[in-house]
């Protein structure tokens, strides 16, 4: 593993050592392991794609031209073409939007279901714990797609649906995290200190636990966006979130279905924009986790 | 029952004696395991009464059928909608408990024969899909974990980017590649053998990435184990310390995690169904979710949040048969 030699021990600096200095950015970006400088730079790549794509393709990823349709990737289609003669390329670039808003979407609606219900199981006394607690052992028997296909059964099919549908299916697994983290910063010295001290107990919720409860939902939301953008473009890929002729990654995905035996990159390459978004996601994920634990590399 | 103490485990000889079967501990998971199931179809109940959509017209043909009132009322009648909601809550658990899980609104076929037809293929899938994932797994383990830098983050990097693979993409690939390219398997072949092996193979890289990874991190820690170091003491060879002593002890957090990965597992045979249109339950509940037959979506989902209780029961009772060590150390997240 790649250890930089830092002064510092758990982001504290041992007394005698020379403070870390801000400024130079570089020495600290060498620092990084590789991949964490390479996922940081695809999600930039991914983030402006997200709200400039114009900036990355001279295309418009709707126009159609029948005349250069299927065709293979090349310099001037590096992706390839669709059916419609639209360059791949330029869909995915434009597709880019819509997945990261909906994948920031679902994991905001899980998060904030999520929150909700941790912070309850975490403070409202054994009784709410109890059946709050319950409910989440029950609902994980219900896997994370068949939850999200089960709700968009009842609500119809969509992006608001597939937004929610994801977010609501994914929010079990980030409330069991935020109980045990509520419950575990409830007993923290400075927390009796603070209620030693006489405040208010809103202040001592609002200063003291939930900052601090919630500090880890930072890596919880990174990884969670690379999932969720996972499970809202099998919906779409499904043929129930977004509709085919929108540059959505799912929705390419399950448009190219039926050219997959001749136009494999119809398939490739939103995939892969997919995979890579997630990886890199999970990766930054990790190393924001290594951070709050202390380590800095 | 007899008892052998082994001396391996430190003290365990004045241990006292105990049954191989914990009954005790297995009738109330058992209840637990039902209290969970009776919670799941109420919730299903609930989120079925939460529906917008006038379940008659979904009976009749959906949104955009336009039959006479009469018949409305007629279907209404017919399948109890507008009798009170305890009156229907109860006879949905009951029908339920005896497995009769309603009549599909596309099929006018009770759901329970309609998933009996179909749920074999998708069974075999998941089992094959799960030893494969441990035969891929386990090899990859003993062969990289704990071998130096470049092996274990060779291993390391198969495992995390398999676990991060979203199943349908890889199917897609996998499918691309050896049945269109290389013309190895066949692309679509119903449920022979050799159709089973390309659908088992895209669930079971996921899952093996995953596994994989809880494994590594206990073997690697296993290595360093004072059971081992007395078992090289002893003079055992490196190989067979990795063999016989750290892999056993390794592989029992991925066998909890099969439990609980026995969901996605499903959730991922569901989309591999689609892309390699083999049929089973996968093409119905996907066709059913369209359609808003909502007795089939229900039928199915409770289908799996049985297999899901069922199959972890099964592993936490087969892991306190093997280890009793657990039944006092804490839960494994």
């Amino acid at each position: 593993m790649a250890t930089a030699i830092d002064p510092t021990v758990g982001g504290l600096p041992l007394p005698g050592a020379p403070s870390p200095v801000r400024g130079r950015v570089l020495s600290r970006v060498r620092g990084l392991r590789p991949a964490v400088v390479l996922s940081a730079v695809f999600l930039l790549f991914i983030l402006i794609a997200a709200i400039a794509p114009s900036l990355l393709t001279k295309g418009d990823p709707l126009q159609v031209n029948l005349g250069h349709s299927l065709q293979a990737p090349s310099l001037e289609f590096p992706f390839g073409t669709d059916q419609s003669g639209r360059s791949v390329y330029t869909r995915v670039i434009y597709g880019a939007r819509e997945s990261i808003l909906i994948g920031i979407g679902a994991t905001a609606v899980g998060l904030g279901v999520a929150a909700l219900l941790g912070v309850a199981a975490g403070l409202g006394g054994k009784w709410v714990d109890g059946v709050i607690s319950r409910l989440l052992e029950v609902l994980f028997s219900f896997p994370l797609l068949l939850f999200a296909l089960f709700l968009v059964a009842i609500f119809g099919s969509g992006v608001s649906t597939q937004i929610i549908a994801v977010g609501i299916a994914s929010a079990p697994g980030y409330a069991r995290m935020i109980r045990a983290q509520v419950l575990q910063v409830k007993g923290a010295d400075y927390v009796i200190a603070s209620r030693a001290l006489g405040h208010k107990p809103s202040r001592t919720l609002f200063r003291n636990i939930l900052p601090n409860a919630f500090r880890p939902l930072v890596v919880l939301a990174t990884l969670g966006v690379g999932q969720s953008i996972v499970w809202a473009s099998a919906l779409s890929f499904l043929g129930l979130g977004v509709a085919p002729p929108a540059p959505e990654w799912g929705a390419m995905l399950d448009a190219g279905k039926d050219y997959i035996q001749t136009a494999w990159w119809l398939e490739f390459f939103p995939g892969a924009a997919i995979v890579a978004t997630t990886l890199a996601a999970s990766c930054i994920g990790r190393y924001l986790q290594r951070r709050i634990e202390g380590e800095t590399y | 029952m007899s008892t052998t103490p082994s001396i391996t485990h430190g003290g365990a000889l004045e241990a006292p004696p105990r049954r191989r079967v914990p009954w005790r501990t297995a009738v109330y998971k058992a209840l637990g395991a039902i209290l969970v199931l009776w919670a799941a179809a109420t919730l299903c109940f609930a989120m079925q009464e939460l529906s917008p959509g006038n379940k008659a017209l979904a009976i009749l043909g959906g949104a955009g059928a336009r039959p006479p009132q009469a018949v409305i009322e007629e279907t209404e009648e017919k399948y109890g909608l507008n009798d009170p909601i305890v009156q229907r809550y109860g006879r949905f658990i009951g029908n339920l408990a005896t497995g009769d899980l309603g009549t599909s609104y596309q099929y006018k076929q009770p759901v329970t024969s309609l998933i009996k037809e179909q749920v074999g293929p998708t069974l075999v899938l998941v089992f094959v899909s799960t030893l494969l994932a441990w035969l891929i797994s386990v090899p990859i383990t003993l062969f990289t974990a704990g071998k130096g830098r470049v092996r274990s983050s060779m291993g390391a990097g198969f495992e995390a980017f398999f676990a991060g693979v979203p199943p349908y993409w890889l199917g897609l690939v996998l499918l691309v590649v050896f049945a269109f390219e290389l013309g190895v398997f066949p692309v679509t072949g119903g449920t022979s053998a050799s159709a089973l092996f390309l659908p088992a193979l895209t669930l079971a890289l996921p899952l093996a990435g995953f596994l994989g990874q809880v494994t590594r991190d206990e073997f690697e820690r296993g290595l360093k184990q004072p059971f081992a170091i007395s078992a090289r003491a002893r003079g055992a060879s490196e190989g067979e310390v990795r063999r016989r002593h750290v892999l056993r002890h390794a592989l029992l957090p991925g066998i909890t995690l099969t439990g609980w990965a026995i969901g996605a597992t499903i959730s991922g045979a569901v989309l591999v169904e689609v892309i390699y249109a083999r049929p089973g339950l996968g093409q119905v509940l996907v066709n059913a979710v369209s359609n808003q037959d909502l007795p089939v979506v229900v039928g199915i989902t409770m289908l799996v949040a049985l297999i899901y209780v069922v199959v972890n029961l099964v592993v936490d009772l087969l892991y306190v048969i093997v280890d009793p060590r657990l039944r006092t150390r804490k839960e494994v997240v």
